[in-house]
């Protein structure tokens, strides 16, 4: 059994707290635990900041999340945008990593992905835009579909 | 919004609020960087009990913060930081300056 939703809004900060909010409530149909939701919202957010400040640098474009559930426990959840593209993904995942640090970027927005999430995927192109993709299993299986 | 700030002798206390993310950490910064730069504190506290969320912006918040001070000499400490945020503190590598939570003679006074 899947379930999916789709959200689609302008890259504008004060927008970062409605992707946290609008995906967290479509998971809380699963039941997670408060630490699962906040891991959740955490590796979001760091995903559509992302894409706020590097992907549409000067800009404002669209950013789209669409979240999957299957299975009763299965999250995934994608982030795209079609803004300027990693060259090096590999490099820009690097803990510490920033071409933004006069913004007070940690580098550690992949990081934290990793860290909250239980898998984290980037497909990226220069010019066209960049898909993170983050998986999370959740303990608890709701078995309604 | 604005976090309160309450300077006592050379300590400046920050009752940071609500969601710290890449929206609301510049005021917040700005906020605090006017503050410092008027009171010069020795050290500035930093209190995270109100903080309900944070991702990364709020590591980018304290280390600048920490820079900021070292300038003037002065120090920087997390104060009553919830639980549910320490996992992404400790991730910061925050953890090995040592600013983490109360320093033992503050506890003293
Ligand atoms: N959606 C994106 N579009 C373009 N560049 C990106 C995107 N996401 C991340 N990056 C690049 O990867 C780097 C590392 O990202 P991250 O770990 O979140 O650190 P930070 O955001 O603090 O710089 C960014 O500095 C940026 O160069
Ligand atoms: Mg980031």
């Amino acid at each position: 059994m899947l379930n999916e939703m789709k959200l689609s809004f302008d890259s504008r900060s004060s927008n970062e707290a409605f992707a946290r909010s609008a995906t967290a409530a479509f998971i809380t149909q699963l039941d997670p635990t408060i630490g699962e939701l906040n891991d959740i919202r955490t590796a979001l957010s760091e995903a559509v900041t992302n894409c706020v400040v590097h992907a549409y640098r000067d800009t404002i474009g669209k950013i789209s999340i669409t979240v999957t559930i299957e299975d009763g426990s299965l999250v995934t959840i994608r982030i795209r945008d079609k803004g300027c593209g990693i060259a090096d993904v590999k490099q820009a995942m690097e803990p510490l990593y920033t071409s933004a640090p006069e913004e007070e970027r940690a580098g550690l927005g992949f990081a934290v992905m990793q860290s909250f999430t239980d898998k984290v995927s980037v497909r990226s192109t220069v010019g066209k835009g960049t898909t993170v993709t983050l998986v999370k299993r959740l303990s608890r299986r709701v078995s309604n579909g | 919004m604005q976090p309160r700030m309450v300077m006592d002798e050379n300590k400046l206390t920050v009752y940071l609020t609500g969601e710290i993310d890449h929206h609301n950490a510049r005021s917040i910064r700005e906020a605090i960087d006017c503050s410092i730069q008027s009171n010069k504190p020795s050290l500035l506290r930093l209190d995270f009990s109100g903080v309900t969320f944070m991702d990364s912006s709020g590591i980018g918040l304290v280390m600048g913060r920490y820079r900021m001070m070292s300038l003037y000499g002065g120090r920087v400490r997390v104060v009553e930081l919830p639980e549910s945020l320490e996992r992404i503190m400790k991730l910061s590598g925050l953890g090995a300056l040592n600013i983490i939570g109360s320093e033992v003679h503050e506890y003293a006074e």
